[in-house]
């Protein structure tokens, strides 16, 4: 189960000679830093260790939030800032968090059972569906403050939620949608079991009064689910007639419609068959196709709206007299100088002023090493601050910022109809207009020749090649597909996404954040001058110890166990590196440019590695290098992938050889390092102009134009909001063996469509001769058009079929999992 | 058969009371969340760690020291 050389919290690997673990239900666990030791040491104090034994997943690494953190935490209650999210004057209070880390079931059970434990606490409840927690309180009893560090004291971040309308208009549309849902299947229900006693009569014979009164049940039942829950088709028609245009809702309506008024006028006048057991169970599936693929849109759109956690709700203004004040950010205004502190997120856009410090911008661009910012630098809103305070000039805010630019693009993508269904659409349109001309021509012949058969072989001839089976067969096998493959952690946000990736040739990767982890760890420690390993790791250690940079804390990480020596007068220079004593010498740490400049020395440039290096006054000690670690599983999707036949492609931002490294290490035959968004995108256009069909799967911001412009897209669940938005799937379980599954999946959906259309087709031209002809009896036509719409329903749901073992993880119970 | 002239009716009227029980229940959030309440009833509350969960009859827990 857990292996023992990972963190048994978050599962990350545990550094060599640890000393962190918790004891967990009579056993020592091993922990990979502080932050889960910690996390997990309260979750165990408070008798909530079955949190470990039923989750799913593995929990996140958990963060420990420094002090300057937690005063934070406590403007939260100031009166002016809780005004924008929380409702309910007085004591009792309200509000909505979005809750970050929750991984699982058990992570509800965890925080649920831990918050509404302290006193003051009326209620909390987790939307595990959503992960928003909405929490209520007593004011005179516990603050906001308190209940955030609560949260964070077991490993998960909340941050206050504006209860703004995107997420009241979901829950509308949502219940609105159910609603619909159960009418139609309660109604096609009943109605199906008055037909089955109908149809009996045929062959047995039934009291005419019976019979009557039965007719007039079906359509007491049928009428609700026509008039209430059909209601979106009734209006697609209408959108659709007044742009003058045939869509999917024509059809769809039109055979609704028809069916029903001819049913309830056969009833009315007792001449004639009813179909209102076809017309209510065709609705019903229509809607629960509908339904599923709302549900996958509306997660999607959440995560545009999880963009809004970056924005700090406050900002250090410092004011013309150089007094500091904080206030909330909506109130900042263009240029307002403000401070931001070391592990400070940048509350909106500006310039930096003064003060050099890295800025961490990961959450934007998916790079992962801060880039350093000087006087005159651009910072961006929501990006982290992390060495040394900056101030800043504000430049933007509120809706002019970067973010709230990505995030109308967002909202502008994810409205936005793939093209492809709207061929599929104006496709069943040309069906529709050659149907309705056909059954004109039927009717006047038959006007004709039998004047008052005339109507119910117009009947007989709608409802029999009513497309019912051709409008179901594609969109019934593409939500039976998109819902495993959503249960097996692939959310598919577009439509063409599933058609698209059944023939994909190339499918091309990004690197760091993709194949790798996007975190770098101390691989080697290459010695250059006379001294030990040890020596030069305590050394380092002592002096990065005064640094934030994710670099040092790699170094850190190393190995937990060496004697700690101490450094001091220790001299920063943000974002190069530094100067201090350590045991009565002088010695530098940092970057090669900065230890060439420290030291007057020239040094060659390594090119395939990310380095740092230590020196004491006179000569270059050590050089350390890191690497970015390989998800797991990667070979083998590659390998999968290759025996698919899909031709594999590398391309990323890296330096050459460290990209060559990387593909060689993995199986990847082309690879292509230093690359541009511009120049993947060159490449990409170069790939498709040869034929190929690329699939891009990839995680940061510099990914965004070459996801848009793949064939199909896929981004990384842990990638940045504005890879998600571009891409057409997400892989939610960061499982890149996932990809050849989806890839397996689509072609077996590609299959399904095929053989449902063409059974389509074939019962049409079969059926349709016959009922032009007058030799199908209505009563025959409705049930061939429900078995032909049952057959291509039934056909979609092999799909739905599980062919794999899901991932593995570390619960306890995997029995229990339900995937 | 004439007894079907009532047991219809009455099946349309529980119909309509089936129909209200799901509306209520949409109403009242039950479809917010269609997966965590499956996982929660696995979990056990009844954990005498758990701050303010007292073992209510000492003598039902045999082997409790405290």
């Amino acid at each position: 189960m857990t292996d023992a050389s990972t963190c048994f919290h978050c599962g990350l690997p545990v550094p060599k000679g640890s000393r962190y673990a918790v004891e967990i239900d009579g056993e020592s666990r091993e922990m990979c830093c502080p932050g889960c030791q910690a996390v997990a040491q309260a979750i165990v104090d408070n008798g909530l260790t079955d949190y470990y034994r039923y989750r799913t997943e593995q929990s996140p690494m958990a963060r420990q939030l420094v002090p300057e953190a937690l005063k934070n935490l406590e403007l939260y209650d100031r009166d002016d800032i809780q005004k924008s999210f929380v409702s309910g004057r007085g004591d009792i209070r309200e509000a909505s968090l979005i809750l970050e880390g929750i991984v699982c079931a058990a992570c509800i059970w965890l925080s649920e059972h831990h918050i509404m434990q302290l006193p003051g606490v009326l209620s909390f409840s987790v939307n595990y569906a959503t992960h928003r927690a909405q929490v209520k309180w007593d004011q005179s009893q516990i603050s906001l403050s308190q209940i955030l560090k609560a949260i964070s004291d077991i490993g998960y971040l909340a941050h206050p939620l504006d209860a703004n309308r995107q997420e009241a208009v979901y829950k509308r549309e949502k219940s609105a949608a159910l609603r619909r849902l159960a009418i139609a299947g309660v109604g096609a229900m009943q109605v199906m079991m008055i037909a089955v006693a109908l149809y009996a009569s045929a062959a047995h014979g039934m009291d005419a009064n019976l019979k009557l009164f039965l007719r007039w049940v079906s359509l007491f039942i049928a009428t609700p689910v026509i008039v209430y829950a059909a209601k979106p088709f009734f209006i697609g028609l209408w959108r659709d007639l007044k742009l003058r245009r045939l869509g999917m809702d024509v059809p769809v309506a039109l055979a609704i419609g028809a069916a029903f008024s001819a049913s309830a006028w056969a009833t009315i006048t007792r001449h004639g068959e009813i179909y209102f057991d076809s017309v209510t169970m065709f609705t019903f599936f229509l809607l629960a196709g509908r339904f599923l693929e709302m549900s996958a849109r509306h997660r999607a759109g959440q995560a545009a709206e999880e963009l809004v956690k970056l924005i700090p709700a406050m900002a250090t203004r410092v004011n013309a007299d150089n007094q500091q004040e904080v206030i909330p950010v909506s109130e900042l205004q263009p240029d307002d100088i403000v401070l931001i502190k070391p592990g400070e997120s940048v509350p909106a856009d500006g310039i930096s002023l003064g003060g050099i410090s890295s800025v961490d911008e990961s959450l934007l661009t998916g790079e992962s090493i801060p880039i350093t910012k000087l006087e005159g630098d651009q910072l961006i809103g929501g990006s982290v601050n992390i060495e040394s305070s900056l101030h800043m000039r504000v430049q933007h805010v509120g809706q002019d910022t970067v973010l709230a630019s990505i995030q109308r693009l967002l909202d502008r993508a994810q409205s936005e109809k793939p093209r492809l269904a709207e061929l599929a659409d104006r496709v069943a349109g040309y069906f529709v207009a050659v149907l309705l001309v056909f059954a004109v021509a039927v009717g006047v012949y038959w006007w004709q020749v039998q004047p008052h058969e005339a109507f119910w072989i117009v009947i007989s001839v709608l409802v029999v090649t009513c497309p019912c089976a051709l409008s179901l067969a594609t969109p019934v096998a593409l939500t039976a597909a998109t819902g495993r493959l959503t249960r097996d952690g692939i959310l598919t946000t577009r439509g063409h996404a599933l058609e698209t990736l059944a023939r994909v040739t190339d499918v091309v990767f990004d690197k760091t954040g993709t194949l790798t982890r996007g975190k770098l760890m101390l691989e080697q420690v290459q010695l250059l001058a006379e001294t030990d390993e040890t020596t030069c790791l305590q050394v380092a250690m002592a002096l990065e110890r005064h640094s934030e940079h994710p670099l040092a804390k790699a170094i850190l990480a190393y190995n937990t166990e060496l004697e700690a020596l101490r450094a001091e007068q220790v001299q920063a220079t943000p974002g190069q590196g530094l100067r201090g004593i350590v045991a009565g010498e002088t010695y530098f740490i940092g970057n090669p440019d900065f230890i060439a400049q420290s030291l007057n020395l020239s040094l060659e440039q390594s090119h395939d590695q990310t380095t740092v290096m230590l020196a004491n006054s006179q000569q270059v000690l050590a050089v350390f290098s890191f690497s970015d670690q390989l998800r797991s599983g990667v070979v083998e999707a590659i390998a999968g992938l290759k025996q698919k036949g899909c031709r594999v492609h590398l391309f990323s931002g890296d330096r050459q050889a460290v990209v060559r490294r990387t593909a060689q290490e993995i199986g990847i035959d082309h690879a292509v390092g230093e690359m541009t968004p511009a120049d993947k995108l060159a490449q990409l256009h170069a790939l498709q102009e040869g034929g190929a069909v690329v699939a891009m799967v990839g995680d940061g911001v510099n990914d965004a134009p070459v996801l848009a412009g793949a064939q199909v897209s896929l981004a990384m669940g842990s990638g940045t909001q504005i890879a998600q938005a571009s891409a057409d799937m997400v892989l939610l379980s960061e499982d890149l063996g996932q990809l050849v599954d989806a890839i397996q999946a689509a072609r077996m959906t590609r299959r399904i469509i095929r053989e449902n259309l063409t059974w389509a087709v074939v019962y049409n031209l079969i059926a349709l001769p016959l009922a032009a002809a007058g030799w199908v009896a209505p009563w025959m036509a409705a049930i061939g058009m429900s078995v032909s719409s049952l057959a291509v329903v039934i056909n979609a749901l092999r799909l739905t079929r599980r062919h794999h073992q899901p991932a593995k993880t570390n619960s306890l119970l995997p029995a229990l999992k339900t995937g | 058969m004439t007894i079907l002239y009532m047991l219809i009716p009455l099946g349309l009227v529980l119909l309509g009371v089936a129909v209200w029980a799901f509306m209520w229940a949409v109403r009242s959030g039950q479809f917010d969340d269609l997966e965590g309440p499956a996982h929660r009833i696995l979990m056990d509350d009844d954990d005498p760690r758990i701050p303010g969960n007292k073992p209510k009859d000492k003598s039902a827990l045999p082997g409790e020291k405290e």
